[in-house]
């Protein structure tokens, strides 16, 4: 396992307990004993991870991730002492920055539910490599962060035009597609994962799903009227 | 070593074996008797700067990592004290112990006894020994180190401060005649002078640094950008020039470094500190060495290898790797490790594995039905957990785990007789995980498998709890909290060890053939030494003829005749019955993976397809076609490598000029490539020697940037100077220029060049201009990369799987590299190479099966949305799309993939997982890192079901 490895999700869940801060440690950049160079992208995803902690209020100090070697002992000491110390001015989580606990709890769920729609909106930078130092502010900008959960889009499918063709129902990959054989497909919004696949595999000649984007999603039809009544099959 | 008896396959050789003090087999390398040990002596691993116990470990990394008793012991010097053989909690100090002689037999014999340090004391050399500020630069490298005596800070000795003005003085008893000093370059001090700049502006930005150098020797690969790198740092002069220390200022220590340019005159300079840059003597006892194994060593005190194989003695069986064989850098040392290794089992291959018994383990139980039932071995490391962390209560609280159904210390949980106890209560207690509380899983985490694999439990059913380097290491003044922070670590391993999985291991047949593509020297090389040892090979050329480049070369710097070693070496090729030599070839498709590749080519033999286990690229390079200096316009105007057959052909015209000038470095170094071609200054040297042997008149002048004569090949570049031919050095922004012209009713070629000496513009009429031109990477690189699915570096070469320690093997298993096609080099080192090439290959094919992790990526295909966002992420190229009813999906060649989790991290979905390091799997640790009882009421009350 590479520092590459670390998601998203593992520093939203500590935040999301209560720690404090969150430390990571990868090898040198540019030191990589293999091809992978996989620190870069822990770095990007720390970059992100700042501005996310940001968004939701907290101050991004509390995420700190620096590169050293196995030999550098005496830095991750300094490291950590210092990190230490800045968690300790920030004071407990939230409390420091004024946010209620409960509504941090939910900020960061809701911004967990939106891990897979980040994935792939910023998918180049996540995987790009920063050579230098200057840059790593600018990687991730506020605004863009502001953007990013503003512009968070929403499928819908069109219960008049939806024939129940089983296409998005079988390859949406968080099985988030109510429906069958004969009933109109709906969307569980709770469970959607805003990665598109539906939009993308709906027959064009049905065109029944649409990307809503900053508009409410129309609640879903009742239970009762999804089954579609086939020509000549009418009871 | 005391003995050598005996010939090639049966050499008897006795050794001493000096007493450790220790028993090697009862030793944990705990470090108690070190902390105890009442003696302070210097310490020689940091070169005597600072202190060291009598009792120690030799330095952080060494193998086996146990402890030994110096000389400087005060029982072994007056039979007093034995604190050590009192402290330590596993009886291993055994001061009686008695030098051992021990008797081998072995079939052939590898010298690697590496090189010693030239040592500036012997003569007081810039005052070393004298002024305290004066160090070696090993001594430089051991302050830089974070192990070193002042724990990576750099300081004066006399006065402990931070030196912040620094200056390195090249060639330190290298490239000199005087007595004591050694004639040829050490090869790597340029280098590693640069390093040691870039480290010291690491520690401190401001400080000033101040080189003086000769010709800086950037002859490696990728070595030119560094040079670049450490020139353009802030506060960094390059100053050609040789020195002097004149003085030590009293007061401050500084010292007064005297130095000449040729702008400014004689000039003087204050420095904090002066690092010498020392190069490499032959071995302290190499002539001690070459007497016992009957070998002949050259006159400077090395090896003498065979002139095209250093790596063979002239002893049969008898074989050199590393710095013995000359001074050389880290890539070059390991080529000849593996090389030697390879020659070695070539020599012995008819033994091959009939020592070996393999190892049988009981077969694996399956408990995929049953409840986690974790056991918890908490480890003492005799006092190094133990007297910080209450061990006791840790186990305890282990016991009060979700699925901890036992728990026990242990003194030394690595211990052979420990591990047996893991073992043991597996079974009693019917275990079906285990955590150990104990060290860094670097290093026993294998050993802690083993004892699960003893007991027919997986081995990925294991988890290690480092509660030394992370606790009681770091936390030695605060044993409650350590104590506590035990316990979270412990029940953290717990909580992930609970959702492990059984993962196997993949066993894939290896198939014995090897493809070789590329049949100059290196390909021919090291496709007779895997032949030799047993391995059908099949050499794919791309040319009619082989032989490549080395066609065109006739001689080597030495003398040797290549043409006549070629012609041997083709003979040797086409006579080997398990050689397929395919010429005309061309790579139409390449698939498969380590062990198991499938390469189609066609050839003069029509379309084959070839099954192939191993793979090595050694598609060599080419000569650049230079457009400058009127090549290509002037028939006078010729490259190096078109002067060489000339001279060989005895063309008249070339043999009775008056005047030739050769120009160095054409079409490299420069901004389109940006490396050094590194044999053209040798080359330039051999012609001129060659044409001076002929026409003793003719006037030759070598025009130059750098003169790289790296390592024993400096004595060749003083002979030519010593016969007259003359070496003017010019600068990139002043190159030199040429013109067709007519002179006295003769047409010449007019050079014109700036000489830095007299400072004016020196007009040289020639007859002949030769050009080193670069040597560039060759033309088919970029299929030859794509079908092997290996890379190439910014220059273009390609790029090995890592510079200094995998120099012939790429990050794509079972895929070798060798010769000019990884960077330009000498044919002795392509021998080197194409040898390591082969040794490494050799160590794959001559196994039956190949076995690949259990923690690696797989895809769940439901989940998969197609994104590919995996694929871009995976740097080994083991991940593919394949078309399924719904649409593209992600596979994962398990074989392949080196379980790094990139992709893991990237996939939206949480389609592709990296097992044994699932989201699942830390997630809980993460979690678990939290006690319930310190979550505050209200945070816990929140979100009632996340």
């Amino acid at each position: 396992m590479c520092s590459g490895r670390i998601d998203l999700e593992f520093i939203l869940r500590a935040f999301f307990n209560g720690q404090d801060g969150v430390f990571i440690v990868g090898c040198r950049l540019n030191e990589c004993n293999y091809v992978t160079h996989g620190n870069y992208h822990a770095l990007n995803v720390a970059l992100l991870g700042k501005r996310i902690l940001e968004y939701i209020g907290l101050n991004p100090e509390r995420l700190n991730i620096q590169f050293m070697s196995a030999g550098d002992g005496i830095l991750f000491a300094e490291h950590m002492n210092a990190f230490d110390s800045k968690v300790k001015e920030l004071g407990p989580l939230g409390l420091g920055e004024g946010i209620d606990r409960e509504e941090l709890k939910y900020k960061i769920k809701d911004i967990e539910r939106l891990i897979p729609y980040i994935k792939i909106a910023k998918r180049e930078k996540l995987g790009g490599r920063l050579t230098k130092n200057e840059d790593y502010e600018g990687l991730f900008t506020k605004d863009e962060v502001e953007e990013l959960f503003r512009d968070v889009p929403s499928y819908y499918i069109d219960p008049e035009k939806c024939q129940a063709c089983m296409m998005c129902f079988r390859r949406c990959p968080a099985g988030a597609i109510v429906g069958g054989k004969n009933r109109i497909h709906v969307i569980d919004q709770d469970k959607c994962i805003k990665c598109g696949t539906c939009l993308e595999v709906c027959p064009p000649r049905f065109s029944a799903v649409t990307k809503l984007a900053g508009e409410p999603v129309p609640p879903p039809i009742p239970e009762e009227k999804r089954v579609i009544a086939r020509k000549g099959k009418k009871e | 070593m005391e003995r050598a008896e005996g010939e090639a396959g049966n050499f008897k050789i006795t050794l001493l074996k000096k007493p450790r003090y220790i028993k090697e087999d009862m030793c944990t390398g705990c470090g108690t008797c070190m902390e105890y040990c009442p003696v302070q002596y210097p310490d020689p691993f940091n070169q005597e700067i600072s202190q060291n116990k009598a009792v120690h470990i030799y330095f952080a990394q060494a193998i086996p990592l146990i402890s030994y008793i110096d000389e400087s012991c005060l029982y072994l010097k007056e039979k007093k004290c034995r604190i050590c053989e009192a402290v330590c909690q596993n009886n291993a100090v055994d001061l009686e112990q008695q030098p051992e002689r021990v008797e081998i037999n072995v079939g052939a014999v590898l010298l690697s006894p590496g090189y010693e340090p030239f040592n500036p004391a012997i003569k007081g050399d810039y005052g070393y020994g004298k002024y305290a500020n004066v160090v070696t630069s090993l001594d430089f490298e051991r302050l830089l180190c974070a192990t070193g005596p002042y724990e990576g800070e750099i300081l004066r000795a006399s006065d402990q401060k931070h030196p912040h003005k620094l200056a390195w003085i090249q060639c330190v008893g290298s490239r000199r005649v005087t007595p004591g000093d050694n004639s040829y370059c050490s090869a790597v001090c340029c280098t590693y002078t640069q390093k040691q700049v870039i480290l010291t502006k690491d520690h401190d930005a401001d400080a000033e640094c101040t080189i003086f150098h000769n010709d800086i020797r950037s002859y490696g690969k990728d070595f030119e950008p560094y040079y670049q790198r450490t020139a353009d740092l802030p506060g960094i002069r390059f100053i050609r020039s040789y020195t002097t220390v004149v003085r030590e200022i009293p007061e401050t220590k500084n010292l007064v470094v005297r130095y000449a340019t040729a702008d400014e005159g004689v000039k003087e300079d204050e420095f904090d500190m002066v690092v010498l840059s020392v190069g490499l003597n032959p071995p302290a006892d190499a002539e001690a060495l070459a007497e016992r194994f009957g070998i002949n060593l050259n006159s400077h005190g090395f090896c003498q290898g065979d002139p095209f194989n250093l790596m063979e003695t002239s002893k049969p069986g008898i074989f050199v790797s590393g710095a013995f064989q000359g001074p050389m850098d880290i890539p070059e040392s390991v080529f000849s490790a593996s090389g030697a290794g390879a020659q070695c089992g070539q020599f012995l291959d008819y033994r091959r594995g009939k020592l070996t018994t393999e190892r049988v383990y009981p077969e694996e139980k399956d408990v995929s039905a049953e409840e986690p039932r974790i056991g918890v071995f908490v480890c003492h490391c005799g006092a190094n957990i133990g007297r910080i962390v209450d061990v006791p209560s840790t186990v305890e609280y282990a016991l009060t785990l979700p699925h901890v159904v036992y728990a026990q210390e242990q003194l030394f949980s690595c211990a052979t007789n420990s591990a047996q106890e893991i073992t043991d209560m597996v079974k009693e207690k019917n275990l079906n995980r285990v955590v150990v509380a104990a060290c860094s899983p670097r290093t026993l985490e294998p050993l802690f498998r083993d004892t699960l694999r003893e007991a027919g439990i997986n081995q990925y059913f294991y988890e290690m709890a480092n509660i030394r380097e992370h606790d009681s290491w770091v936390h030695a003044k605060e044993p409650e909290e350590a104590t506590r922070k035990a316990k979270d670590i412990i029940r953290m391993a717990v909580a992930r060890c609970a959702l492990l999985e059984p993962l196997q291991e993949i066993d894939l047949p290896v198939n014995k053939a090897a493809l070789v593509v590329g049949a100059g020297i290196g390909g021919m090389t090291c496709a007779l030494s895997i032949a030799n040892q047993g391995h059908e090979v099949h050499l794919v050329e791309k040319d009619r003829d082989l032989g490549g480049m080395a066609r065109r070369i006739y001689t080597t710097l030495e003398g040797m005749d290549v043409q006549a070693f070629l012609k041997d070496l083709i003979r040797q090729v086409y006579e080997h019955p398990l050689i397929h030599v395919y010429t005309d070839a061309i790579i139409r498709e390449a698939t498969g993976y380590i062990g198991n590749f499938i390469t189609r080519i066609t050839s003069d033999r029509g379309e084959t397809e070839i099954k192939h286990g191993a793979t090595v690229i050694a598609i060599g390079a080419d000569e650049y076609k230079p457009t400058e200096y009127l090549y290509g316009e002037d028939e006078r105007v010729m490259t190096h490598l078109e002067l060489e057959g000339r001279i060989a052909k005895e063309d008249e015209k070339v043999l009775n000029s008056q005047c030739l000038v050769m120009i160095q470095c054409v079409g490299c170094r420069n901004e389109d490539r940006n490396y050094c071609s590194r044999v053209c200054c040798s080359q330039a040297v051999k012609n001129a020697l060659k044409l001076k042997d002929i026409n003793p008149d003719m006037d030759i002048y070598i025009l130059f940037r750098d003169m790289r004569t790296y390592g024993l090949r400096e004595d060749y570049y003083r002979e030519a100077s010593n016969k007259d031919v003359k070496f003017i050095r010019w600068e990139p922004e002043d190159k030199p220029k040429i013109a067709a012209v007519t002179s006295e009713g003769k047409p010449v070629l007019r050079v014109t060049v700036t000489d830095p000496i007299l400072g004016e513009e020196l007009v040289i009429d020639a007859d002949v201009v030769s050009l080193a031109a670069a040597i560039i990477p060759p033309q088919d690189n970029e299929d030859i990369a794509q079908f092997f699915k290996v890379s190439l570096g910014p220059d273009r070469f390609f790029k090995e799987a890592h510079v200094k320690l995998r120099p012939v093997e790429f990050s794509a298993e079972g895929v070798y590299l060798c010769g000019t096609a990884h960077y330009p080099k000498h044919i002795s080192e392509t021998i080197n190479q194409a040898y390591g090439a082969a040794g490494r290959a050799l160590t794959l094919l001559s196994n039956e099966i190949v076995t690949a992790s259990g923690s690696v990526c797989e895809v769940d295909e439901h989940k998969c949305m197609g994104c590919g966002a995996c694929i871009d992420a995976c740097t080994y190229g083991a991940i593919e799309f394949r078309n399924t009813k719904q649409g593209k999906k992600a596979v994962v060649n398990p074989v392949i993939c080196k379980g790094d989790g990139l992709c893991n991290a990237k996939c939206p979905t949480g389609a592709i997982r990296l097992k044994h390091f699932t989201d699942e799997e830390i997630v809980c640790q993460i979690d678990a890192a939290i006690l319930e009882e310190e979550t505050p009421a209200q945070f816990h009350m929140a979100v009632g079901d996340v």
